[in-house]
């Protein structure tokens, strides 16, 4: 991969001091804002980020145009900025904002240029609170500038944004979680339908709310072209993406990379392989929602529709990298304990089906785990699946759960089997493929759900 | 014009087709064709919100399965109710939320009704699947919550079902209950979290009312055993104007539990008192039998006037001792001697100084036909008009007023027509206290955005919702409100239309305003300008804007002219005669309209029709047999002032307790003391009725029949539920036997013998068939027709006036702004105000005696500004005497910011502490109405 082509670590890793709006525009920054609102029409720039084919950085990789050209058709409407990132082993949202600040301001005066809004937010994970600060001083700065505020550079376009704390929750970094947030109550996610923020979202008036990484993308793709954005990766997969690469890698670290990758040549190549050269076990490709994969499936690549095809999800591009010494009980009983902890509590299926789920894993890890209960285990994610208020449920609640257990079936028939926690050698401690469909559950979404 | 109705969408469940309206959602289009899908975060009264998901349905091609409750039907789909994968579901999820339910939870123990446990009960779920919970992060058990005195509260039965939310948030407004915690760990809470009695929960039981299990319960306020064989009985509530419909629980001749009826107008919605304050009628003091004074009890003394002590006070509530004191006082006797006696009595009076010296006080709280019959005791028995009961101490002025202007006392509108209207404009009422189940519907009209304006000089717990609250001076309303009409005519906001074709009087009215420009009105009122010309703006540019108005108007010396500056303002705008418009004195006891319509009022006869208008006389003298007296009679407190001077000398008293409830009570003592006979029928031994002569025990509304018509003009049957204790009567049926002896007396003494006038009514439903012909607003209102619905008088028209007024033209009466008949001086520098309390009822006789309600609201207080109170060296909670020209009381004090600086504000149910000792019996002229609301006091630290 053509390292130069990697604008936005390397921006952040070469030019010092970026944060600062001097530094930034010297090195061009804010040009493409005045580019588009001086010379392309709200229409272009939408029309330039549907042609890019840029998916959504947010988890579910939702095609970013066609989510701006489902907006209803009425104003005001307003931008909401999803930086809230919350889930285990992503950071990438995080060392962007803290490394590129302006960068994201400036896709957000894209975004809102584009599609006809005057008011934004960016709601930053409360934990991030040094962020938070450094975001307000950007804005202030953006502001001065007279990049944000009313007339923009004489243009006519008026735009506020404004950082708001997160409420301490993973809940609220789901869009319509986010949204309750904002206006002040409790992150519980609203019904779709009818609540889809495109519809009715932020005060109940059409909302857009995109990823942090989404929207320096949309800076991208509005300041080289849609080509150039196509340029890299894939048609089902344009741009690059961020990876952060973590567990027992030898660099762990964020790497901005083309989804042809294949997971082996990520963890390998540029991840340096297994610290200590250890055997891999498992790999989580996106974010600890997204379902587990084998030594054996190492051979896809990070896009989108090939993570699907293997059962799986590109997610938030958290790879989770596990070596032989883990137990997979244990592993599955520490995700479960953080859907226990962050399910909102709103509907009945994901608060009371977490907890038993947490409880039995509990029972299994601690050697008293029955037979019955990897069935019961499984009715439970059943239960969950299609039927709660939002997606928690599923990610990171059933998926990782479903493919833990049973692609790992052996290692938990272990556990309890033998009343104790038993790490099994790799090789025995999966099934294979063919074996996993025999089962017939069905792994990502299951079979007869 | 008629609604569009929606488009149908066709669709299949379960195999059958079937094509429902587009906002229909599954689970309606499944329960009109019978199919049951089950439920129980749903509730066909509220918004769903779809998260307990036991409603979930296959809907094929989709690839989640939809909650029933809250997913639209859409053309084409097909939707399974009853596959493996929905029961599968479905039961897991029940076995889930019954894992730590305990079973039976208190609802189910009690009254096998727990929908949590009867679902379990219908998949069959016997061993849970779930059961060891290895966990370390166990929350359960969470301690019961006791502290309400109404509900028990445990939160383990507790499925966060979120139905308390939206019952306390959307219907009754209240938004106490939350949600707190995340995950697992979430549970309901009250307010930040405290103890549901410590909260700003007001005991309405509304949460209770909608909990599917027994989270939430009544608390038991009657002990009852087996529950299987309780009755219910469908009746109306005996409390205040708004007149809720209610469910009396009964068993073994004992009410247990009284729920709101969902068929009736305020749609299952009930009070604190309405819900929680019946088992008065249970209570072991009600008077059983009749008594007759002691020879050596005379002269009369009050019996429990030297009470100092609270808790003295307030056990002689309960305690059977009481009884034994009555005893030394009165005797026990037979219905026939207490009646005859009374009967030899009052013709006595009437023979030697004429029909002039007796009198009758009847009462807002028993039904039409008991006060139909009073008022005809009184006028062919007695023969004299000199009847009335407690509207003269409440609407009197707001009556007048109307009648002068439009020519009926009637409302114009009904409030539920709140939630149809752009502005509300709420003055001088305290509705979430005194009507608190119409309050409710103010409050969702101003959480649906309907532009809330709340005007009182106490701040009513109603302006926490209110888009503007005004704080005036006391006593400057008539300042106030042409303020504001000279900015409406000022900025040309008024109706010229509606002026010129429906009113008459203008331009009296525009000279008048004139002169209350903003700046004038803010030196009189404190109302900044701005503040004035907003108001102004909000009211005059409304398309539809409705008034309504308590007695924070009607209760002073100018309360005539009050009432004619609010109806002023309503001409001038043309907001009346259309849905969301009018004006609306909102009645303050349940049936203080139709004791009002059915002649319980000196100068007119049933139906308004004046007594001194011959037609009218001929027509009832034709009808009852009798020549009538054509001269008004007295008025309430000239009744009163008449008894003290000697020139009345008998009175019949029908469930009213003057004593306390009318001003400058040691005059009131003076009063019933100075009378020669005085007959007191009623529940309890009142404080006026330790005057009597004679006492003979009535009953309450549980234990008859009849009708009531409450503040918006509905005319609703009650029905009795349990049988009057011991020998006591209905109070009809007393009057009917007192008439035929006074009757019977009377026609000796003029020796007729034989041809002898007898009242023969057997049943309620025949009074009812004598009223409707003299009376034609009641027309075509029948019995049957009551029992199937809410009827409204006249005609079934909800709104009234639309096309003209009863008097032809409004009539503009201009009123020039007056202050208070006792000003604060250097002596007595606070202004008093008197009102009442959610939790009771006038003077208490009934709410008092009540478990509930005495435990949340025991004693009385004086409400002063926290300056004050720093002013006075006192701290909250303090003792001090509150002293006016006419009396002193003692009592705590209460910091409140509700009252402004320089005014204090007294409950008057609290005989310990009775303010109207102090009150000033000053009367409006036109209203006859006293000055409740405006006296000057001082106020000092006890001892
Ligand atoms: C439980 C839950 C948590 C989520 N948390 C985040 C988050 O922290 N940041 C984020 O960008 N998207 C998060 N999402 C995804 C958002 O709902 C939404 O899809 C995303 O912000 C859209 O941005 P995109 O279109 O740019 O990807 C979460 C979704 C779920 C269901
Ligand atoms: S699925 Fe879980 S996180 Fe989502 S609304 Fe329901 S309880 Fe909350
Ligand atoms: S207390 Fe009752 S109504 Fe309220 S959430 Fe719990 S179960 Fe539902
Ligand atoms: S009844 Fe439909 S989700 Fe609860």
């Amino acid at each position: 991969m053509d390292a130069s082509r990697c604008i936005l670590t390397r921006e952040m890793e070469t030019i010092p001091n970026l944060t600062d709006i001097d530094i930034y525009i010297q090195h061009g920054g804010y040009q493409t804002v005045e580019k588009a609102l001086k010379m392309m029409k709200p229409e272009e720039v939408v029309k330039a980020v549907t042609d890019s084919g840029l998916k959504g950085r947010g988890g579910a990789g939702f095609p970013t145009g066609r989510k701006w050209s489902l907006l209803a058709n009425r104003f005001p409407r307003y931008l909401c900025c999803n930086a809230d990132e919350s889930e285990p082993a992503s950071f990438k949202d995080r060392k962007l904002l803290e490394g590129n600040p302006h960068r994201v301001i400036e896709g957000m005066i894209l975004t809102s240029y584009a599609n006809g809004i005057n008011l934004g937010y960016i709601y930053i994970r409360g934990e991030f609170f040094q962020i938070i600060e450094q975001m307000d001083r950007a804005f202030a700065q953006a502001y001065e500038r007279g990049y944000l505020g009313k007339n923009i550079l004489g243009t006519g376009f008026d735009l506020d944004l404004y950082t708001h704390p997160g409420a301490g929750a993973y809940i609220c970094g789901e869009e319509t979680g986010l949204i309750e947030s904002l206006e002040g109550n409790r992150p519980y996610p609203r019904l779709k339908p009818p609540y889809f923020p495109a519809a009715i979202g932020l005060w109940q008036a059409p909302t857009i709310v995109n990823n942090v990484e989404t929207m320096a993308d949309v800076a991208l793709v509005v300041e080289h072209g849609a080509d150039w954005f196509k340029g890299f990766g894939t048609e089902d997969s344009t741009g690059s993406r961020l990876f952060g690469l973590c567990g027992h890698v030898k660099k762990p670290g964020l790497y901005e990379l083309e989804s042809t990758i294949t997971l082996r040549s990520l963890i390998y190549d540029v991840g340096g392989g297994v610290r200590g050269d250890k055997k891999l076990k498992a790999v989580i490709p996106g974010g600890i929602s997204a379902p587990v994969l084998t030594p054996d499936e190492l051979d896809v690549t990070m896009e989108f529709g090939e993570m699907a095809k293997a059962g799986t999800m590109g997610g938030t591009g958290g790879v989770v990298v596990m070596d032989e010494t883990v137990c997979m009980v244990d592993a599955l009983l520490n995700i479960s304990m953080f859907a226990r902890h962050e399910s909102c509590g709103q509907c009945t299926p994901c608060r009371e089906g977490m907890p038993w789920i947490n409880d039995m894993l509990r029972r299994i890890e601690q050697g008293h785990g029955r037979q019955e209960d990897i069935d019961l285990l499984l009715d439970v994610c059943f239960n969950i699946e299609g039927r709660t208020v939002c997606v928690f449920g599923q990610a990171p609640g059933v998926w990782p759960t479903r493919s833990f257990i049973v692609k790992y079936l052996p290692e938990f028939q272990a556990h309890i089997e033998q009343h104790k926690c038993v790490v099994l050698p790799v090789e025995e401690s999966y099934l294979r493929k063919e074996n996993v469909e025999m089962l017939g559950v069905g792994v990502f979404r299951a079979k007869n759900s | 014009m008629e609604p569009q109705s929606p488009p149908l969408v066709r669709l299949t469940i379960d195999d059958q087709p079937v094509a429902v309206p587009a906002d229909t959602t599954i689970w309606e289009a499944a329960r009109g064709m019978g199919i049951h899908i089950p439920v129980l975060c749903h509730h066909p009264k509220l918004r769903p919100v779809a998260v307990c998901r036991v409603c979930a349905v296959d809907v094929e091609k989709s690839r989640v399965m939809p909650a029933a409750c809250i997913r639209q039907v859409e053309e084409g789909i097909v939707v399974r109710t009853d596959t493996d994968r929905v029961r599968r579901a479905r039961k897991t999820l029940v076995e889930l939320l019954l894992a730590e339910h305990p079973t039976p939870c208190a609802k189910h123990a009690r009254s096998h009704d727990c929908e949590l446990e009867l679902l379990g009960e219908q998949l069959d779920i016997t061993s849970p699947r779930f059961s060891i919970r290895p966990s370390s992060f166990v929350l359960r058990p969470f301690p019961p919550d006791p502290s309400s005195a109404v509900i028990a509260v445990d939160l383990n039965a507790c499925i966060l079902c979120d139905r308390c939310i939206r019952a306390c948030d959307e219907v009754q407004v209240n938004e106490v209950i939350g949600r707190a915690e995340k995950g697992h760990r979430a549970h309901i809470v009250f307010d930040d979290g405290k103890p549901m009695g410590e909260s700003t929960c007001v005991s309405c039981g509304e949460c209770q009312a909608y909990c599917p299990t027994g989270a939430l319960i009544d608390k038991p306020l009657m002990q009852v055993k087996a529950p299987s064989t309780v009755q219910t009985v469908d009746s109306v509530c005996p409390y205040c104007g708004v007149g809720c419909g209610v469910t009396y629980h009964v068993h073994d001749n004992t009410i247990v539990q009284v729920t709101g009826r969902t068929d009736g107008h305020t749609e299952g919605r009930l009070c604190v008192k309405g819900r929680y304050g019946f088992d008065y009628s249970h209570h072991p003091q009600r008077l059983t039998v009749p008594l007759i004074r002691k020879d050596e009890a005379y002269p009369k003394q009050p019996l429990s006037a030297d009470f100092t002590d609270y808790k003295e006070f307030r056990d002689s509530l309960r305690s059977p001792e009481w009884n034994e004191r009555i005893r030394e006082t009165f005797r026990e006797a037979t219905w026939d001697e207490a009646l005859d006696l009374s009967a030899r009595r009052l013709m006595d009076i009437k023979t030697r100084f004429g029909s002039g010296a007796l009198a009758g006080f009847g009462s807002a709280k028993v039904t039409n036909e008991e006060a139909y019959l009073f008022q005809k005791l009184i006028r062919t028995v007695f023969g004299t008009n000199n009847v009335d009961h407690c509207t003269r101490l409440c609407h009197a002025s707001s009556v007048a007023a109307l009648m002068e202007t439009i020519g009926s006392g009637a409302v114009s509108n009904i409030f539920q027509e709140a939630l149809d209207a752009d502005v509300l404009l709420v003055i001088g009422s305290n509705a979430n206290e005194n009507h608190p189940v119409a309050a409710t519907y103010f409050k969702q009209a101003a959480k649906r955005g309907v532009t809330l304006i709340v005007m009182d000089p106490r701040r009513p717990p109603l302006a926490n919702q209110a888009t503007h609250y005004v704080r005036f001076k006391p006593g400057t309303d008539v300042a106030l409100l042409n303020g504001l009409m000279h900015v409406i005519l000022r900025d040309g906001l008024h109706d010229d239309a509606f002026v010129r074709e429906r009113t008459e009087n203008f331009e009296a009215l525009r000279e008048m305003v004139q002169q209350y420009p903003p700046d004038v009105v803010e030196k009189i009122t404190g109302v900044p300008r701005e503040m004035i010309e907003r108001i102004a703006f909000a009211y005059g540019r409304a398309e539809r804007a409705m008034i309504f108005w308590g007695m924070g108007i009607s209760q002073h010396t100018t309360g005539t002219d009050n009432a004619r500056c609010l109806i002023s303002l309503c001409l001038l705008t043309g907001n009346i005669g259309r849905r969301g418009t009018g004006l609306h004195p909102l009645r303050g006891q349940n049936n203080v309209q139709g004791a009002s319509d059915v002649g319980l009022i000196p100068f007119a006869l049933p139906g308004y029709q004046r007594v001194d208008d011959l037609a009218v006389r001929t027509k009832f003298e034709r009808a009852w047999g009798v020549p009538l007296d054509p001269r008004p009679g007295l008025t309430v407190v000239e009744i009163m002032h008449a008894a003290l001077h000697g020139d009345i000398k008998g009175m019949l008293m029908m469930g009213e307790n003057p004593f306390l409830s009318d001003p400058n009570m040691n005059k009131v003592r003076k009063a019933l003391q100075a009378l020669d006979f005085l007959v007191v029928q009623d529940i309890f031994l009142t404080e006026t009725a330790e005057f009597a002569d004679v006492i003979l025990p009535a009953s309450t509304a549980a234990e008859k029949e009849g009708t009531y018509v409450n503040t918006n003009r509905m005319v609703q049957l009650g029905r009795k539920a349990v049988d009057p204790p011991g020998q006591a009567r209905i109070d009809g049926d007393i009057l009917i036997d007192l008439a035929n002896r006074m009757m019977e007396i009377e026609a000796g003494v003029r020796g007729q013998g034989s041809g002898v006038r007898k009242w023969e009514y057997r049943t309620s439903r025949d009074v009812w068939d004598e009223i409707v012909p003299l009376t034609p607003l009641f027309d075509g209102i029948t019995y049957d027709e009551m029992a199937r619905r809410t009827v409204i008088w006249p005609h079934d028209e909800q709104i009234i006036f639309t096309q003209t007024f009863p008097r032809g033209r409004g009539k503009f009466v201009p009123a020039e702004f007056a202050p208070a008949n006792e000003l604060p001086d250097a002596e007595y520098p606070f202004v008093l105000n008197t009102g009442r309390v959610l939790q009771h009822w006038h003077t208490g006789t009934m709410t008092r005696r009540t478990k509930a309600l005495d435990e949340i609201a025991p004693e009385p207080f004086v409400e002063v500004a926290p300056d004050d109170l720093t002013r006075l060296g006192v701290r909250d909670g303090d003792w001090v005497t509150v002293a006016s020209r006419r009396g002193v009381i003692t009592l705590r004090t209460k910091a409140s910011t509700k009252v402004s600086p320089g005014s204090v504000f007294i409950p008057f149910h609290f005989k310990e502490a009775a303010v109207n000792l102090l009150t000033n019996d000053a009367l409006d002229p036109y209203g006859k109405i006293p000055e409740f609301k405006f006296c000057a006091v001082r106020v000092e630290k006890a001892r």
